[in-house]
């Protein structure tokens, strides 16, 4: 496919401002910029083409199944797409007078109720931008909490050795050491470890359950008593959430503060990797500390208050609210019987694949699991040389979106499938089939699954020498 | 209510069966039952067409202005219809970020020329794929520069304040000290600058046009930071850099930017887009993902994810920083923004702008007003106004028309392409019967 660049032809281009209708201002010379930059020169229908051209060459959720472990990469409702792209909330400044932003005061404070009623904690807030920005701000609120009791030698976040990477990497970012706890075979905790690892320089621990080999912890109560009876906060990382909700709250597991990930759980699009929008909730014991402004109401009127003991902002204005529109949206729309009725099934389709693959993979945990599970091809890799790469590559000759491959890390040959709700059982079973005829290829044909895909626009691409001999941006000749 | 699973009761009862259990709560067995919540109190669900009524609702309970002459971090400008239908192709709005790279390739090149442009419009040699916002943006960009050996930034006190408040939020829970640098006349104070760098400076960041749309002399800034050995962080605005001197062009070592400008609805303040570039030797200190060039087993050419040491996939807590999802989409967005203006239509927005600015300041002059700071200015100035900031805005708003911010007790306008000779006319007129009164 050609670049944007490669397209580009001096003076074509469309005309989309009218010319000045004031006298021209002319800047000094020395503020004015001396290049040129190179920008596309191209017409208005070859622009159109060419992203027509690179849209066939992405794999969105609409075109096949989209098991990647960790993601939960659910249909994005249209009618979501649709309200966040009311004029009303997209052409409003961030900076107008309350009295004229009530619709979007509103939109926020309905959804913080509503996150805060699924997850069990008592407020929130919408602004962190991500996931990974939430961990941050939770890791934040803890790091508050220790330093206004002055309690000053909590420096230590334990993270389990399954842990997403974010958790490690904002506990570095929120200016704590980060303490590993090996898992349990189930990739829970292991409570002794745990017990050896909390002393009173114990912060706080990051934990996900479902943790990330699918697997429900059912220690989970002593872990967040272990941790608190040290002096510690818990934080729910909220990646595992589709599994629970409207069935269990965070809250209710002992955890003290939470992140949620809008664009996994609610069912707003992930953007081809953002925007997405992350919100952190809290116990009341901690709602001092969190970023300004937060929403507020009082009497039917919609505001903002800034938290006593707040952090701080960690982000501009108010988080990505048009994000916030369409997870409210579908939150309205599921309601308390769509959305138990979601999370119970994204459980069901994922056992449902599993239970088949089970005689053709090995499985990190050979137990129930929630939403997503992990094979392990470590023994496929031992009988026939095929790794998890192999398998995740040749699917991609049928058609579908891999598993999340080589996490977590404590699984060496990992590929981790989350179907999501919205698959049919007939989308699950042929899905279900390509996994078991490439277990069936590993045996028969391995060198087949080593040079796959086939059908792809281009091969695997050589890795190594991109980081080598980085090319970050294009060449202009000129 | 609405219901996006497939399933039927039925075939879930099927599904079950065939897994061995009988009923949705067999799955949860392993769930202790105390942790299992007694009630939920969310409403029952409802269909499209009531929820989208409901949505409707809240909608209307906003006011969207005619005319917007205010600015301060979020800025109105012309969005061209084909940026909205690029965007909003259904593959580039549901794809996760690009891993598998045989299937991904429409999405990385799409990064790699937004990288591309970035590059160029700043003048820098290496850009990242995007990070949340400008605000977060700048914070990221001083963790960029922060050593053992040098931990304190100076923030001039003509940033954004809402960029302040992200960057003293970054730099507390690492310890960084952050200095403010006071200003004269509007502009950050280089004779206030000198005087607190030191060796334990890490970087100074100094936006341009700043808070107060003046653009800041930049080439005396950064001549003094670098002769202390401190790194220059040069916050943007995208717009401006259509005519404006680059960061590169003065010798930056990072550029920031929030890229909502381009292309991106004001949105009550988001999604936005954190733009970062920087001199080759950051490249590798960049947060986020970065995309590069290179070529599959048969030698075509390919985009893939690179650099990943850096990442907090790979490196856990000693990754440069723990971005993950960033703004893709509003990467994309700014991409196809820039694609369909080209230079010249980048050009011609930012002389629009600038115009506009100054015709509106020179008809506020008329009417008695007085600005509050000399000196060069892009699209934004404050003046002191002769009546009642609140009742100017008042009276604008019974108009439709949204007023400059309220800022030390003067008003900042913002003008730009979509306020043009007749809606300037239009405020100036109804400024006056404020005035008259």
């Amino acid at each position: 496919m050609k670049l944007l660049f490669e397209r580009s032809r001096k003076g074509r281009s469309a005309v989309i401002v009218p010319p000045l209708d004031v006298n021209e201002y002319r800047l000094p010379d020395g503020l004015a910029r001396e290049k040129t930059p190179r920008l596309p020169e191209i017409s208005e229908v070859d622009l159109s083409r060419h992203y027509t051209e690179l849209m066939k060459q992405v794999h969105g959720v609409n075109d096949g199944a989209y098991p990647l472990g960790s993601c939960t990469m659910k249909y994005n409702p249209k009618v979501d797409e649709e309200t966040a792209a009311l004029a009303l909330f997209t052409d409003i400044h961030p900076l107008q007078d309350l009295f004229t932003v009530q619709g979007s005061l509103e939109v926020m404070y309905r959804t913080k109720r509503l996150l805060c009623e699924l997850t069990g904690m008592e407020d929130m807030t919408l602004q962190p931008a991500a996931g990974a920005h939430g961990e941050y701000t939770g890791l934040l609120l803890i790091r508050k909490y220790h330093l206004d009791r002055n309690d000053l030698k909590r420096k230590n976040i334990i993270v389990p050795d399954s842990a997403h990477g974010t958790n490690p990497a904002s506990a570095s970012m929120a200016g704590f050491r980060v303490i590993n706890v090996k898992s349990n075979e189930e990739g829970g905790i292991d409570l002794d470890e745990l017990k050896k690892a909390v002393n009173d320089e114990t912060a706080g621990l990051m934990l996900t359950n479902p943790n990330t080999l699918g697997i429900f912890d059912r220690n989970i109560l002593e872990v967040t008593k272990i941790i608190h009876e040290a002096g510690g906060l818990c934080y729910y990382d909220g990646a595992n959430m589709n599994a629970i909700v409207g069935r269990i709250k965070p809250g209710d597991m002992g955890f003290d503060c939470i992140h949620l990930n809008l664009h996994k759980t609610f069912a707003t699009p992930h953007g081809g990797g953002g925007p997405g929008s992350g919100p952190v909730g809290c116990k009341g014991f901690l709602a001092g500390y969190l970023p300004k402004p937060i929403v507020t109401e009082k009497d039917g009127v919609y505001g903002f208050e800034t938290p006593e003991k707040t952090m701080g902002q960690v982000r501009s204005f108010y988080g990505n609210f048009l994000v916030v529109v369409k997870a409210l949206t579908y939150i309205m729309s599921l309601g308390r019987e769509g959305l138990l009725e979601a999370s119970s099934v994204a459980v069901l389709n994922a056992n449902y694949m599993m239970h088949r693959l089970k005689e053709y993979y090995g499985m990190a945990s050979g137990k129930i699991c929630m939403h997503e599970f992990v094979m392990d091809l470590d023994e496929l890799k031992k009988e026939t040389g095929v790794n998890a790469m192999d398998i995740a590559k040749a699917s991609l000759d049928f058609g579908v979106h891999p598993p999340t491959m080589y996490f977590p890390l404590i699984v060496h040959e990992a590929l981790m499938v989350e179907p999501t709700e919205t698959e049919s059982r007939e989308s699950l079973d042929a899905l279900t089939d390509i996994f078991v005829k490439l277990a069936e290829k590993a045996h028969e044909d391995p060198e087949y699954l080593h040079n796959a895909p086939y059908t792809t626009m281009i091969g695997r691409p050589d890795e190594a020498r991109a980081a080598r001999t980085p090319v970050i941006r294009y060449d202009f000749e000129d | 209510m609405g219901r996006y699973v497939v399933s039927t009761k039925e075939e879930q009862l099927e599904m079950l069966r065939a897994i061995g259990l009988d009923s949705l709560d067999d799955l949860y067995a392993d769930v202790p039952d105390e942790a299992k919540a007694s009630e939920f109190n969310v409403p029952e669900g409802m269909s499209e067409l009531e929820v989208r009524e409901k949505l409707e609702e809240m909608a209307d309970r906003n006011v969207r202005f005619r005319k917007v002459f205010r600015g301060a971090g979020a800025y109105r400008h012309y969005i061209p219809a084909i940026v909205k239908s690029i965007v909003t192709k259904e593959e580039f709005v549901t794809a996760y970020t690009p891993y598998q790279a045989e299937i991904s390739q429409g999405v990385l090149q799409s990064i790699f020329e937004y990288q591309t442009q970035m590059c160029e419009l700043t003048g820098m040699d290496a850009s990242n794929a995007s990070i949340y916002d400008g605000a977060t943006a700048a914070a990221e960009a001083v963790m960029m520069c922060i050593d053992r050996k040098r931990n304190k930034v100076l923030v001039s006190e003509a940033l954004n304040p809402e960029t302040i408040e992200v960057v003293k939020t970054y730099c507390e829970s690492r310890d960084v000290e952050v200095v403010t640098v006071p200003l004269k006349e509007g502009k950050t104070d280089i004779e206030a600058l000198k005087e607190r760098l030191d060796s334990q400076t890490a970087a100074v960041i100094i936006q341009s046009p700043n808070f107060y749309g003046l653009i800041e002399d930049i080439a005396s800034s950064v001549e003094v930071a670098h002769d202390s050995g401190a790194k220059y962080i040069m916050s943007v605005n995208p717009i401006a850099l259509g005519i404006l001197r680059t960061p590169g062009e003065y010798g930056c070592d990072i550029c920031v930017a929030e890229g909502q400008p381009l292309g991106m609805p004001m949105g009550f303040g988001g999604p936005y887009l954190g733009i970062m570039t920087c001199k080759a030797a950051m490249t590798r200190k960049l947060p986020g993902r970065i995309v590069g060039e290179t070529t599959d087993h048969e030698g075509r050419r390919a985009f893939v994810l690179t650099l990943q040491a850096r990442e907090q996939h790979i490196r856990r807590e000693k990754a440069s920083s723990n971005v993950c999802s960033n703004e893709a989409l509003c990467a994309m967005t700014a991409s196809v923004y820039l694609a369909a203006m080209g230079p010249d239509g980048l050009k011609q927005v930012a002389e629009n702008c600038v115009a506009h600015a100054h015709y509106l300041r020179d008809r506020l002059l008329e009417l008695g007003f007085r600005q509050r700071y000399d000196g060069e200015f892009f699209h934004e100035f404050l003046v002191e106004s002769p009546a009642d900031p609140k009742a100017i805005e008042k009276a604008l708003a019974d108009k439709g028309i949204l007023s400059g911010l309220e800022v030390d007790g003067g008003i900042l306008f913002c003008a730009t392409e979509l306020t043009g000779k007749k809606d300037i006319d239009e405020l100036i007129e109804t400024v006056k019967e404020v005035i008259s009164k």
